[in-house]
């Protein structure tokens, strides 16, 4: 079994809009939504959603106003700012800025704090006409999208060795931060989408450092290579100093978009275009390499 | 007071960038070029880019403290692993191992207080740095860049959003990561007012469902452009009508725009429907500073 990634480092690439077309080009795969932030994989699988389960997220601190003191020893040992002074000089806590680590809770000489662990997140097993996907819902706002795509890629690969599944593609965040090392951990491949623009470019060597730091082999795709030829030369050029193998250049193509409006992956809404033989091309690549 | 404005989207590419560079050509000239750009988008900070005479004027280290185990003063009683609610550190006391993952690590002190043998002391960790730049007509970039392979975009954020304290400007726009987790909540809480740039189609109007609701979480008002507003799907309007949230501006897709903005000239040349459509939305946003 093999595990690809696909990520950008810049959003808008076209991450989302490229796995759900080599999900369509490789039948036998488990899908992997690891945007948890703002998965939009599922807009285009059409899930049938088969299980449901909820995420224990992180702790998050709140004082009982009636037992506590004011003595303040909260307010000193918080690293997050969290604790402060309300209008009426209550001490309370910012839910949002509470890091969850409990340090308040266990010092509380009043045992006035107590905490709650966030269960806004939800992560699903599903059934969609390219096979199995995994994929998520985070609750706006809320911390630990890491150890959801963790848990999310955990399940992926269990489900991938019951099935006997060849391959599990997962859909990464933008970024380089925890949300995509913890996409990119354990993956025998990563792709990455580099559409022709120097934020593009400068984004994408970002994670190429990230994923060889891994030890994992990277790949590139160039994607609306026609926007900018100049730009698009440079990509080339630049990853051959980075000896990243280019996969293939696909054209700017307003279809994406109307194949997107109709929940459709490019490769199925274009079969028989450029574009899509590309697709194919870049699959078999990743998958005899 | 500085005007603290936000630029988010939940959607990567949507056009936050493009939009804040261009806000910030805009308000300085009508703000006598006391308005400041932070780059929040700490994992791929590329604001600066758009300003090829940038120069950087000063930068600085993002540490945090990291505790270390002195193995010859631990008892290996575990107390601070029961204090850790990151899983951050190892005991396996027959062996007399002690040892703190630093990745896992989110320095919250919990582990030293635990402590009652004085066996954990601290080291300051980089995770990356803050980088002003000036050369530009404004008040110029302040940049956060988190180290690669640093899993902690949000004290970035918060460093860099310390870091202005001490400034003396008419408005401050930040430039967002995208997403909706704890790095956007870092940013665009105890802002003014949030611009949220959207694309009209199915991935543009889900992720902008998502970051409204985050909004609405936190308080903070807000109004939303359309960018490659002719490039999609009508349903983003309904969306809006529905639950009455003001567009701010439409931005039309050009290819010859996406061609400037590619090369990272966002200087001159741009489609005067686009610049026009930018200008509209820096008197708007404006005007609201007045009106707070």
């Amino acid at each position: 079994m093999k595990e690809i990634t696909v990520i950008s480092g810049k959003g808008g690439t076209g991450k989302t809009s490229i796995t759900a077309s080599l999900a369509a080009a490789g039948p036998g795969l488990v899908l992997c939504d690891g945007d948890v932030d703002a998965a939009d994989l599922h807009l285009i699988l059409g899930p049938d959603v088969k299980e449901t389960h909820t995420f224990e997220g992180g702790w998050t601190a709140s004082i009982q106003q009636e037992k506590c003191s004011g003595c303040n020893i909260c307010e000193e040992y918080c690293r997050f700012d969290a604790i402060f002074r309300d209008d009426n000089n209550r001490l309370v806590i910012d839910g949002f800025k509470c890091e969850g680590c409990r340090l308040c809770e266990r010092l509380c000489p009043s045992k006035a704090i107590k905490s709650k662990r966030s269960n806004s997140s939800r992560w699903y097993v599903s059934e969609t006409r390219f096979g199995i996907l995994v994929h998520a819902e985070m609750g706006p706002g809320e911390e630990n999208s890491g150890k959801l795509v963790t848990l999310v890629k955990e399940n992926a690969r269990e489900l991938a060795t019951r099935s006997g599944a060849k391959m599990i593609l997962t859909d990464g965040p933008p970024g380089t931060g925890c949300p995509t090392i913890a996409a990119v951990a354990g993956a025998d491949a990563v792709l990455v989408v580099i559409e022709p623009s120097i934020t593009s470019m400068h984004d994408a060597e970002r994670v190429i450092e990230l994923v060889r730091g891994f030890g994992i082999p990277v790949y590139a795709l160039l994607n609306k290579s026609d926007l900018n030829p100049r730009i698009s030369k440079l990509v080339e050029s630049q990853l051959e100093v980075y000896s990243v193998p280019l996969l293939g250049q696909i054209p700017f193509d307003e279809g994406v978009v109307e194949a997107m409006i109709e929940g459709l992956s490019f490769l199925e809404y274009a079969p028989d275009s450029g574009a899509s033989s590309i697709i194919r091309s870049v699959w078999m690549q990743l998958f005899s390499n | 007071m500085a005007l603290k404005i936000a630029i988010a989207s939940g959607k990567g590419g949507t056009g936050k960038t493009t939009t804040a560079v261009n806000l910030y050509h805009h308000l300085n000239r009508m703000h006598g070029g006391n308005v400041l750009l932070v780059d929040c988008d700490v994992e791929e900070p590329n604001g600066v880019l758009f300003f090829p005479d940038a120069m950087e004027e000063t930068s600085s280290l993002v540490t945090m403290e990291i505790p270390v185990i002195d193995t010859s003063k631990c008892t290996f009683c575990r107390r601070c692993v029961e204090f850790c609610e990151f899983n951050a550190i190892l005991v396996i006391p027959p062996v007399k191992f002690a040892e703190v993952n630093q990745s896992q690590c989110h320095s919250c002190g919990a582990c030293q207080v635990a402590c009652d043998h004085e066996a954990i002391w601290v080291k300051d960790q980089t995770i990356g740095n803050i980088t002003r730049y000036s050369g530009i007509t404004g008040a110029g970039i302040v940049e956060g860049n988190l180290k690669i392979g640093s899993a902690m975009q949000t004290m970035v954020i918060r460093s860099l959003k310390k870091s202005l304290h001490s400034n003396n400007n008419d408005i401050l726009l930040f430039d967002a990561p995208p997403g909706t987790s704890c790095p956007v909540v870092e940013t665009v809480s105890d802002t003014d007012f949030g611009v949220l740039v959207a694309e009209p189609t199915p991935f543009g109007l889900h992720d902008l469902k998502l970051m409204v609701a985050l909004l609405r979480k936190l308080c903070i008002p807000f109004g939303v452009v359309i960018n490659k507003a002719d490039l999609g799907s009508p349903e983003i309007y309904e969306y809006l009508g529905t639950e009455g949230i003001e567009i701010l501006a439409e931005i039309p897709f050009s290819r010859s725009f996406a061609a400037i903005y590619a090369s990272g000239e966002l200087q001159s040349g741009i489609p005067e429907e686009i610049d026009n459509g930018y200008f509209l939305l820096a008197r708007k946003l404006s005007e609201l500073r007045v009106t707070v």
